[in-house]
């Protein structure tokens, strides 16, 4: 019961958080309604067992996507006016799209809702859910797994490739011919004959 | 020819033997990168030999590990992974369809700087990830694929980033094709909440049970509805077409002519697993989707083609249209529970496919082999009196153009009868009749091409023709294989068919 309680609480926080994420004005504020759903839907995976998961979104998305995501809106100059432009001239199109969407997913959706199977049970004290997960990744799944990998490395090509740019006009230090300077280099001595004043 | 008795270990590799090509372009790829950087020449003459190396390689792989296993199925990976007669002949096509991208587009990229290590790094691990897609058989394996193949794609329409066509095309090919993903995703995981596997073998197995079900089968419709869209999505048919056009116009060249041709064969292996090999018992309801997929596209495709000026514009709305002939094929399968049409169908829509992408790559080669340093290729006015400036070159386009109207005797012709004739056995006569009509608003527009380059005289401002042999040679054997093909239309089709009845 208790469980249950929880369950619809954080729900609702995120329901409100996750409208407030496209509502929202300010982008700051968007995403940081963002990392408040991310927060509520670990909270749920934790109602569910599921504590590796809950924990890795949390450590994962809060502790660095979305961090480096309000880095990234803090330093973008967004201009909110044009970003609206042409907003009330689609609302009807959106609305009704959306809204389809919506009577389909309720219409199917109807009848499962208070017939959903119950929580899982409480495993032993000793079972431990990374070790599983784990288990399953590395036998099972290792072939998706490596493909997520090839995934991540690409992801790791395209940005250098997209944005590495070997500027010649930039300057920048050199610490290894910065050490191996010479006095030569630096200082050169001029003779000149003595001068009378 | 195998010893006799062999240690654990060369079982183990032995029975990984279908997946050597995927392993051998992975550790390649891997490879090139490395070498890639300590290639000096601008024109990047190694990694070009080493790529098409690999390509060969993977090719030989692939016909070892068909000869092998002959029409057997082999499942890997703990059932991840499947190696059929139709994974290994989309993959040979594939192989196919890269290399002669890698050619065609050498001297466009150089000319514009753009020719970099990592165009080709990006090129082959987007072919990974249509073969992953292609051999898929989990619903994980095909998400992993594809998004393997989009990312690829994303960052090879965004490489000329000081252009802001390309790269506003590539923010919007990125942001639609994440949201048709996100479509398909969720169609998945309502059909997994509905099956309780994500095993597309599995998938049909219980889809058999649970379709009796009235509730069970509300679900299972509800995924389907969103991974016909997701599907639909990548093969660019209408209503989910309105990337296509912006992203072929505004890529680069020599990209578009990747992003339209071997993708495409991944897109059509995406449909089959996902409709053909795991939800055929749901066919009455995906049937009737992919009528009104196929007809929207085929009349907004042809129509609106007429009224372009940029011919890379127009061939893309050419690509929506006959991805909606592509769909005409697919969805006679099976009509009204009438099963005995299915391979002759699927096996018309795979013929087709191949040979859209034969016509695609010879194309875009084209315009790209006409694009010289400083000029591109890609008005209209550009091709007038192409005949009187190169005859050859004139010839090879019209024969690429006869065979995307879809004239006798080149491969087009046949394949729109394949998939055409298909419609007519399944009983759709109606629709047959319809896509008639709309190939003959679609004539209209490739014949115009045809009487700019033979019946125009050159503008003022025609550019000459780069002469450059290898990619002339590569263009005049790909024309000169869709007037074979159209003429010796068999082979090619009884490999589709032995392919579709493997399945």
């Amino acid at each position: 019961m208790f469980e249950t309680v929880l369950f619809y609480l954080f729900a609702a926080i995120m329901l409100v958080a996750a409208l407030r994420v496209i509502t929202a004005r300010n982008p700051v504020h968007a995403a940081m309604f963002l990392v408040l759903a991310f927060f509520t839907a670990s909270a749920i995976w934790l109602l569910l067992r599921a504590e590796f998961l809950a924990i890795a979104l949390l450590l994962v998305y809060v502790g660095a996507v979305m961090v480096l995501f309000l880095f990234v809106v803090m330093m973008l100059d967004i201009n909110i006016e044009r970003l609206r432009e042409g907003f009330w001239k689609n609302l009807p199109l959106a609305i009704l799209v959306g809204g389809v969407m919506m009577v389909e997913m309720f219409l199917v959706l109807w009848g499962r809702v208070f017939g959903v199977a119950p929580g899982p049970t409480a495993r032993p004290a000793e079972y431990s859910n990374t070790k599983e997960l784990g288990r399953v990744l590395y036998t099972d799944y290792a072939f998706a797994f490596e493909i997520a990998a090839v995934v991540l490395l690409v992801a790791i090509v395209s940005a250098i490739a997209l944005t590495l740019r070997r500027r010649k006009d930039t300057r920048r230090q050199v610490p290894a011919e910065q050490i191996r300077v010479r006095r030569a280099d630096r200082v050169r001595l001029v003779k000149m004959p003595s001068e009378k004043e | 020819m195998l010893p006799a008795t062999l240690s654990p270990a060369a079982i183990a590799l032995l029975d990984h033997l279908p997946a050597l090509p995927e392993v051998l372009l992975l550790a390649g790829t891997c490879a090139l990168m490395i070498v890639d950087l300590f290639v000096k020449s601008e024109r990047r003459d190694a990694t070009f030999a080493l790529a098409y190396a690999i390509l060969a390689g993977c090719a030989l792989a692939t016909l070892f590990a068909l000869t092998l296993a002959g029409f057997d199925k082999y499942y890997l990976f703990n059932k991840l992974f499947v190696a059929d007669l139709m994974s290994h002949l989309l993959k040979l096509a594939a192989y196919i369809a890269v290399a002669l991208a890698l050619a065609y587009s050498r001297r466009y990229l150089y000319d514009r700087g753009l020719l970099k290590g990592e165009f080709i790094s990006l090129l082959l691990f987007a072919l990974l990830g249509m073969m992953i897609m292609m051999s898929a058989n989990s619903f994980l394996t095909l998400y992993m694929g594809l998004e393997l193949l989009s990312l690829c794609l994303y960052s090879l329409v965004a490489l000329n980033r000081d252009s802001a066509v390309s790269t506003e095309a590539a923010m919007k090919y990125f942001v639609l094709g994440a949201l048709a993903s996100g479509m398909l995703l969720y169609g998945m995981s309502m059909i997994y909440g509905a099956s309780g596997t994500l095993n597309i073998g599995e998938v049909s197995r219980q889809v058999g049970n649970l379709s009796a079900n009235a509730s069970e089968r509300t679900i299972l419709v509800f995924g389907l509805v969103f991974m016909i869209a997701g599907v639909a999505f990548k093969l660019g048919a209408a209503p989910f077409h309105m990337w296509v056009p912006d992203v072929y116009q505004g890529a680069p060249t020599a990209i578009t002519l990747v992003i339209g041709s071997a993708p495409k064969l991944a897109a059509f292996a995406m449909a089959i697993r996902l409709l053909v090999n795991g939800l055929l018992d749901m066919a009455v309801d995906w049937q009737q989707m992919l009528v009104v997929l196929s007809i929207a596209s085929m009349a907004i495709g042809n129509i609106t083609a007429i009224a372009q000026t940029n011919i890379k514009r127009m061939l893309a709305y050419s690509t929506i249209a006959h991805m909606g002939f592509m769909l005409l094929g697919l969805l006679s399968g099976v009509v009204d529970g009438n099963w005995l049409n299915k391979d002759d169908a699927y096996s018309a829509a795979m013929f087709y496919t191949v040979v859209y992408v034969l016509m695609s790559l010879g194309a875009f080669g084209m315009l790209v082999h006409l694009s010289g340093r400083g000029y591109e290729c890609e008005r209209l006015e550009d091709l007038k009196g192409l005949n009187r400036r190169s005859p050859w070159h004139a010839f090879i386009m019209l024969i690429l153009m006869f065979s995307l109207a879809g004239v006798p005797p080149t491969a087009g012709f046949y394949a729109k009868l394949s998939v055409i004739y298909a419609a007519v056995a399944a009983g759709q006569i109606w629709l047959a009749v319809v896509a008639v009509l709309l190939s003959l608003v679609g004539a209209f527009y490739y014949l115009r091409v045809v009487k700019l380059m033979y019946f125009d005289e050159p503008a003022g401002d025609a550019q000459a023709i780069p002469d450059d042999r290898m990619p002339r040679m590569l263009l005049s054997a790909n024309g000169l294989a869709l007037l074979a093909l159209g003429i010796m239309p068999q082979p090619l089709m009884s490999l589709c068919f032995a392919a579709i009845k493997g399945l």
